[in-house]
């Protein structure tokens, strides 16, 4: 029972990168019709802007925790300004592209500047120690991730849920047209909601760094998983692809528990439940129909 | 007039390309040469999907990389002529395509992107864990290349055996293209809705062009393993799907040829920049592919070919249609 436990919190703890990064694809997606390929770039990014923060300018994870996200999601406002706005009248194919070739530009820049071994980046030393649950023990940095994570999602939905800053966007990814009939400047919103998501990778990455291997590559294989993570959610509902998220995290962490044997069996869950989703609901777990087309 | 015009233009374009293709191990490193024959096959194998049925797949290195894999291991096993070995590896490519295709088609545009690219995930983790086939990291090694006792060793005399299967490749994929079946994906391409009205099963019709894309990914696949006579992890991985649809899209999406260009391109820019000594080739390529998407969508051959005096606004021909004056949903250059 208690490895049970602690298994399904290890599942939760990883799923809640999962449902960061999607809950950022997701907003992205959701006001510009974007996906953004260089979404696992942007986490890449996060986990080394906390590491250069801490090696060139002494500055913690705490510090990195708040300055990061904020600088990479500026970085994202100016590249949604410059780059991604010029297409956005065309097939969203065409972005999908374009934030490719920039993944491709970015992950290359870091990896020529820092070559491609790992570098560690240590636990913030108040939380070093283990939370006694009773049954188990836990390290108190995953439990912070997780409850970090958590609160994130709760916020961002109130935000969009409970503002009048997320009405007006919910209107505006639902109907844009009619949004700005009444009065609102939809255009407005892009640039902010874009910058956000990244922000929000960035997050993810900093959160990260402390727990898995800091290198250019982080992001690459990640994002593919995030990927279908969003495809069984249902890339158009934030819930679906925040508790698709956890849910894939869980999935995982089990398989790596009760087969461990069979390392492929975690590895390819994602990929299976897709499949699954795709025969018995192809617009996601809380997609919409019209959202399938 | 003006028919007989493009007909000949036509012509002097096939030929002009057929003497090229002749020449190319003269003037290149053959090695390269075969390269750029492979990268080649890929690309118009995906340009036949993203160009003339308005589906991106992000993950054919699946089929690429199987192919090559399934190529490998009939060449050690069997020994038989190289060419029956690509044969098999395309085939098994194939077979791979039909579930693959069968869930990807269930969803269009980003989504089905996305949908392929996570599957070729998929086969890269079963290719890496299922090393009693694929030997892991160290790959297939000594795939031999036979042909009825002829010594193929040299890639210069490979070339030219190889270049028969490219031909018969790409010609396969302008005869699917210029049948009344590819008008169909034309027409699916452009107005789903009207295609289904007018009693075309949609789904089927994508099924099947999945499917043959992953056969003449699988020919190109299955030579690129012949041409190394070593199979790696590398093709399976999502870079080498990137790779391609960064060819396809310098090229020319829905130009078929452009593919052929870009292939050469791109290859020869790699070689490059490998003798050079300049690693992050990702860099260079993708700077290269972002400037074409955002000021070069019709890539070269699209670009070329809407010189032409003969350019026609009205037909229904894919190589002409612009992508700026088009509604969004569909997507050509």
């Amino acid at each position: 029972m208690a490895g049970f436990l602690q298994n399904t919190f290890n599942g939760l703890v990883s799923g809640a990168f999962y449902a960061l990064l999607a809950l950022g694809l997701a907003v992205i997606f959701g006001m510009l019709r974007v996906v953004n390929f260089a979404h696992g770039t942007f986490y890449m990014l996060g986990a080394f802007g906390a590491y250069v923060l801490l090696a060139e300018a002494g500055l913690p994870f705490w510090y990195a925790l708040f300055l990061v996200p904020l600088a990479l999601g500026l970085a994202g406002m100016v590249l949604e300004r410059t780059l991604i706005h010029r297409l956005t009248n065309l097939d969203p194919l065409y972005n999908f592209l374009l934030t490719f070739g920039l993944a491709l530009i970015l992950q290359d820049l870091v990896k020529w500047r820092y070559g491609i071994q790992s570098t560690p980046y240590s636990t913030p030393e108040s939380l070093n120690g283990t939370v006694d649950f009773g049954l188990f023990t836990f390290p108190g940095y995953r439990v912070f991730v997780f409850a970090f994570a958590i609160l994130t999602c709760v916020a961002v939905w109130w935000v969009l849920a409970r503002t009048r800053i997320g009405m007006v966007v919910r209107a505006a990814t639902e109907r844009p047209a009619l949004t700005s009939a009444l009065g609102i400047n939809v255009g407005r919103w892009i640039t902010p909601v874009f910058g956000f998501g990244v922000a929000l990778a960035a997050l993810a990455g900093v959160l990260a760094a402390p727990m898995r291997a800091v290198n250019p590559l982080m992001g690459a294989d990640l994002i593919i998983v995030v990927f279908a993570v969003v495809v069984i959610g249902g890339l158009g509902s934030i819930f679906g692809s925040v508790a698709a998220g956890f849910g894939i995290g869980l999935v995982q962490a089990w398989g790596e528990a009760y087969a461990s044997n069979w390392p492929i069996v975690a590895q390819i869950a994602v990929f299976v439940v897709m499949a699954a989703v795709l025969l018995w609901r192809p617009a996601g777990l809380f997609g919409r129909e019209e959202a399938s087309a | 007039m003006r028919f007989g015009m493009k007909l000949r233009m036509k012509w002097v374009v096939g030929v002009a390309g057929l003497a090229v293709a002749l020449y190319l191990p003269f003037g290149l490193y053959p090695a390269v040469a075969v390269d750029m024959l492979c990268w080649a096959l890929f690309a118009v194998a995906i340009d036949l999907l993203l160009g003339y049925t308005g589906l991106l797949s992000f993950g054919h290195a699946a089929f690429w990389g199987t192919s090559a894999y399934v190529t490998g291991l009939i060449a050690i096993n069997a020994g038989v002529p190289f060419p029956v070995a690509v044969l098999g590896g395309a085939v098994g490519a194939a077979i791979l395509a039909v579930p693959v295709g069968y869930l990807a088609v269930k969803r269009t545009g980003i989504y089905f992107a996305m949908v392929t690219l996570a599957f070729a995930q998929m086969v890269y983790y079963v290719a890496n864990e299922w090393r009693s086939v694929t030997r892991g990291e160290n790959g297939l090694q000594g795939v031999p290349r036979t042909l009825f006792g002829l010594d193929l060793s040299d890639e210069f005399f490979f070339y030219y055996a190889a270049l028969p299967i490219v031909l018969i490749g790409l010609f396969l994929a302008w005869r699917i293209v210029h049948s009344p079946f590819g008008r169909v994906l034309v027409a699916i391409r452009d107005n789903p809705a009207r295609a289904r009205a007018l009693g075309y099963s949609v789904q089927r019709y994508k099924l099947v062009v999945f499917v043959l894309s992953a056969f003449l990914a699988g020919l190109g696949g299955g030579l690129f393993a012949m041409a190394h006579e070593f199979v790696a992890l590398d093709v399976l991985h999502w870079t080498t799907s990137g790779k391609a649809v960064i060819i396809v899209v310098l090229g020319g999406i829905g130009t078929l040829w452009g593919g052929v260009l870009g292939a050469g391109l791109i290859v020869r820019l790699e070689d490059w920049l490998g003798f050079a000594g300049f690693e992050q080739v990702g860099l260079v390529t993708g700077t290269i592919f972002v400037l074409a998407v955002l000021l070069f969508r019709r890539g070269i051959w699209g670009t070329l070919a809407a010189l032409r005096p003969v350019s026609r606004p009205s037909s229904p021909d894919p190589q002409t249609i612009d992508t700026s004056r088009r509604p969004s949903g569909t997507m050509v250059g």
